[in-house]
């Protein structure tokens, strides 16, 4: 290790940038002739409408106002799922219609059905106010369980009974007769909250169109612009794809909602050119609480099998998801197949068996937030894992390591679809305990009951399934995409780097990681590389960041480019150094002939490669930039135990978080700095999910009444004690950097172990998200 | 609005908007001295008055010590909503030199982060303060 290479904590390079206010976000982009939208949404959650923009046509500033009519006009498609659900009954899931604007129906509160375009933003939503639009407004529903409702308003005509798929994996009749063995069932009805992503930079778009060369340009917030051009292309049928370019400049942060082919941003490119000027659409907040895509929003009902000493025999959950109004990007996959077969946990659980109905509901699309699909398996898990260790009576650290999947066990193939490549569960709950002094416990316990507190501990041994992933293999379940990346590693004559990934970087650091693995591989100085992301027309091709895939699915991708450009500069060192490729060796940014002081530094390959006045030509292409891309052989399976500790008080429910202990495997780290970050942002996320996140709509009008930061409860700086975290290293046999990822692991971990924490804290499993003071007075107070 | 001042006419984008309620300290510049919101003050309030952006804290290309100590304690990841709590803790640090972890988590009530949990801005911010009381 180089103190700026492989396992270094090499300060970030994008920070100078960052902190002298020269980031350049979407919003701080401008261009000549701009113009600006503003989105005219329904108010309702549920109605039939007509519209008429003539008034708002005719005020100051404005330069057109689009309706749902004048883009089935243009021709343009509706917005797309890319993952087909196959049901119980064989058939594909329903997809209803995604229009761009709504067309007569709108189906829920935010729906778009206009875009005015003006000349200053203010005049644009000064006009929208004189758009007509009447509204019959009909019955709405929110909640998912009572969009299953015989009797509940139908938000497609087209998926009777609100019914997106109903679906399944396990061995249902092999967990039945597991069940049929138990010496004790825990069961648990548990509701994972809907939450709001919120990146703090909020969506935004600016499309540009140049007539004469007829391409459109379409600056945007996306986590993956490829993918954005491939759908807006392909599916939206804006223009074809060599004549669309997308460009993701800094992002300020993702979360997951800015993976997503939004109306606002197709809309921004296509008026940019139906008007021939460039327009320019920000979210506002409050736009962003109704339309960037919500997360989570489960119902299910969980049952634990165990034998009379323990073990675990059979784990049998039904879900309900809701998927909201309409299908956003990835909403089928992610309470099924990025959700279920997680369901095995760190266990070797015998059998295994899931059922999840997706139902629409008349609220905001629900996708993917970060860990997608895995929090809510790990709350299920480890909700009834805990529950279980006090119905039996057992110390919960113990009953988790009497079924752990043991660490010579690997490759371990799950009852629910995944094979585990490596692990030591053991190994991380060992970490956590050490690091939460579990032995103190009952020591600290007594000491808050001596100042009135409730003391508390709860766990989480989590495990996700993240750089999605093997195409042949989500090809197979249905997803519409391959999900390999793509790198290029060049050579600039003068022996400098410049790398394209298709990662794209919203705060991961990729500019730094990416830097170090170059420069610990090729031996270039860490200052001399530089990364480019976020652009298609720079990138050869990319599906982006999510799922905590960037170092080992891009990485891996970069990795295998430097190994082509290994390879390449063997060649002409072996030329220029007169021996044989064979006697040449790589090391340390030099080429040398084995046993010999002859060497060649990468620096004058690369030179000579692009200055090629002694050099084989007729046996090699000059220049010195390879290209590559990474399919995975399998996910990765990053998985560690968190461990919380928090004091209640009696008197008024508030719960103090004051002790976080986390014990992650990531496999191997590139930068153990950006890595810790990592984990913390993820804790904040999932201790908000658990304490104070709920997007709450009313529910029979349907109004989403966490719209604003005044009413949706985020997490701040004060209500975090210390987080500790440590890692153990089992590295990811599959990848070529040993990589596991861990981009999301503390938002899956979190909320389990916090309200374990809870319900130990108040003896009352009787809890749910976000476990508010009132909620938990209320819940210390049942039997008053 | 101060902001809409600062970004679209001046420029100077490295103030930013991150919320429609005055909530998320992404906008937070220093007026005379003081840390504000520039999403709820009026330029024309700020007509006369000494207006410090995170544009002007580093000096011929060197960081300031608070910048600094974002940059060694990875304070940042996206960076939207750094310059305000850059700016938020300098007004701390004038007011309160040597402040504790439970005062800086306090002060920091305005200023919302998604990506970091603020463990390593607290962090940042302690290690600031510690440096310009050294005067480095």
């Amino acid at each position: 290790m180089t103190d700026m290479g492989i396992g270094a904590s090499v300060r970030r390079k994008e920070d100078y940038r960052f902190l002298t206010g020269k980031g350049r976000y979407l919003d701080d982009i401008n261009l000549p002739g701009q113009c600006y939208a503003y989105f005219v949404r329904s108010p309702y959650a549920h109605a039939t409408f007509t519209i008429s923009s003539g008034k708002a046509e005719k005020e100051a500033g404005v330069i057109a106002v689009f309706t749902g009519a004048d883009i089935v006009k243009a021709g343009l498609g509706g917005l797309i799922c890319g993952w087909v659900i196959t049901g119980k009954n064989g058939e594909p899931h329903k997809a209803p219609l995604h229009p761009l604007l709504a067309i007569d129906t709108v189906r829920y509160v935010g729906d778009p059905v206009a875009v005015v375009i003006a000349e200053s933003y203010a005049q644009a939503k000064d006009a929208a106010e004189k758009v007509e639009v009447n509204y019959e407004p009909k019955p709405a529903v929110t909640s998912p369980t009572a969009a299953l409702d015989k009797s509940a308003p139908q938000v497609h005509h087209d998926a009777p009974g609100n019914l997106c798929y109903d679906w399944e994996i396990g061995d249902r009749a092999a967990t039945d007769a597991a069940f049929k063995k138990a010496h004790h069932v825990t069961k648990l009805e548990l509701v994972n909250n809907r939450v709001i992503p919120n990146a703090i930079e909020p969506r935004a778009a600016l499309g540009d169109y140049n007539p004469g060369t007829d391409e459109i340009t379409l600056y945007t917030t996306s986590q993956n612009p490829h993918v954005a051009r491939l759908v807006i292309s392909a599916f939206v049928q804006l223009t074809p794809e060599h004549k669309l370019r997308v460009v993701a400049p800094d992002i300020g942060g993702g979360f997951g909602s800015k993976i997503f082919i939004y109306s606002e941003e197709t809309v921004s490119a296509w008026a940019a050119r139906e008007l021939k000027r460039p327009v320019k659409w920000t979210a506002e907040r409050s736009e962003s609480f109704m339309t960037d895509a919500h997360g989570r929003d489960h119902v299910s009902h969980a049952e634990l099998a165990l034998d009379k000493n323990g073990k675990f025999l059979g784990l049998k959950v039904s879900t309900v998801a809701n998927l909201g109004a309409y299908l956003s990007t990835f909403a089928t996959c992610v309470p099924t197949y990025l959700y279920a077969t997680l369901l095995q946990g760190q266990y070797t659980t015998e059998a295994v068996y899931c059922e999840v109905k997706g139902v629409f509901t008349h609220t905001t699309p629900v996708d993917a937030v970060r860990g997608a699909g895995r929090p809510e398996a790990t709350y299920v898990v480890e909700r009834i894992v805990e529950q279980a260790a006090r119905d039996m009576k057992m110390d919960a650290a113990k009953l988790r390591r009497i079924n752990f999947i043991p660490s010579d066990a690997f490759p371990y193939q799950t009852q629910v679809a995944l094979q585990y490549d490596s692990g030591n569960y053991a190994g991380s709950m060992d970490q956590a305990l050490e690091l939460i002094d579990y032995k103190g416990f009952a020591k600290r316990k007594e000491q808050s009951k001596a100042r009135g507190r409730l003391r508390g501990l709860g766990f989480s041994a989590y495990i996700e399934a993240c750089g999605i992933a093997p195409s042949a293999v989500v090809g197979s379940l249905g997803a519409g995409v391959g999900l390999y990346e793509s790198a290029e590693v060049r050579f600039n004559p003068t022996g400098n780097v410049t790398v394209f990934t298709g990662s794209h970087s919203h705060g991961q650091g990729h500019e730094t990681t990416f830097a170090q693995l170059v420069s610990d591989k090729l031996g270039v100085p860490f200052d001399n590389i530089e990364v480019v992301h976020g652009d298609t027309a720079r990138i050869p091709f990319a599906m982006g960041t999510y799922g905590s895939r960037s170092l080992a699915v891009g990485g891996s991708a970069i990795s295998k480019a430097i190994d082509k450009i290994i390879a390449k500069g063997r060649k002409i060192a072996a030329h220029t150094l007169e021996a044989a490729e064979e006697d040449i060796e790589f090391l340390d940014g030099n080429f040398t002939v084995k046993g010999t002081d002859k060497k060649m530094d990468i620096a004058a390959v690369a030179f000579s490669a692009y200055v090629p006045h002694n050099y084989p030509s007729d046996e090699l292409e000059p220049g010195l930039d390879e290209s590559a891309f990474y399919d995975p052989a399998n996910f990765t399976f990053p998985a560690g135990t968190h461990v919380c500790e928090v004091e209640v008080d009696p008197e008024t429910g508030t719960v103090d978080v004051v002790k976080w202990a986390a014990a992650d495997d990531f496999g191997n780290l590139v930068n153990p700095m950006i890595v810790e970050g990592q984990v913390h942002g993820g804790v904040a996320h999932g201790v908000g999910q658990a304490l104070l996140e709920g997007c709450q709509y009313e529910t029979d009008s349907g109004q989403l009444l966490t719209g604003s930061y005044m009413d949706y409860s985020m997490p701040r700086a004060d209500i975090f004690p210390d987080i500790q975290v440590v890692t153990q290293v089992t590295p990811c046999p599959h990848n070529p950097l040993g990589v596991k990822g861990c981009g999301e692991a503390g938002a899956i971990a979190a909320p389990a172990a916090l309200i374990n924490a809870i319900t130990d804290a108040i003896g009352s499993s009787n809890i749910t998200m976000p476990a508010t003071p009132e909620k938990v007075w209320r819940a210390l107070n049942a039997g008053r | 609005l101060l902001v809409s001042l600062l970004r679209d006419h001046l420029r100077h984008t490295g103030t930013h908007v991150g919320c429609d309620t005055s909530q998320c300290g992404a906008c937070v510049v220093h007026v005379n001295g003081k840390s504000i919101k520039s999403c709820t003050l009026l330029a024309a309030q700020a007509d006369g008055a000494d207006v410090l952006t995170i544009e002007g804290l580093a000096k011929n290309g060197d960081l300031h010590p608070m910048q600094e100590a974002f940059r060694d304690n990875h304070g940042l990841q996206c960076g939207f909503c750094t310059p305000g709590m850059v700016m938020s803790a300098l007004d701390l640090v004038a007011q309160n030199p040597d402040p504790s972890e439970r005062e800086v988590r306090g002060w920091l009530e305005g200023n919302l982060c998604r990506c970091t949990g603020y463990h390593n801005i607290v962090k940042s911010i302690l290690a600031g303060a510690k440096a310009m009381r050294k005067g480095v």
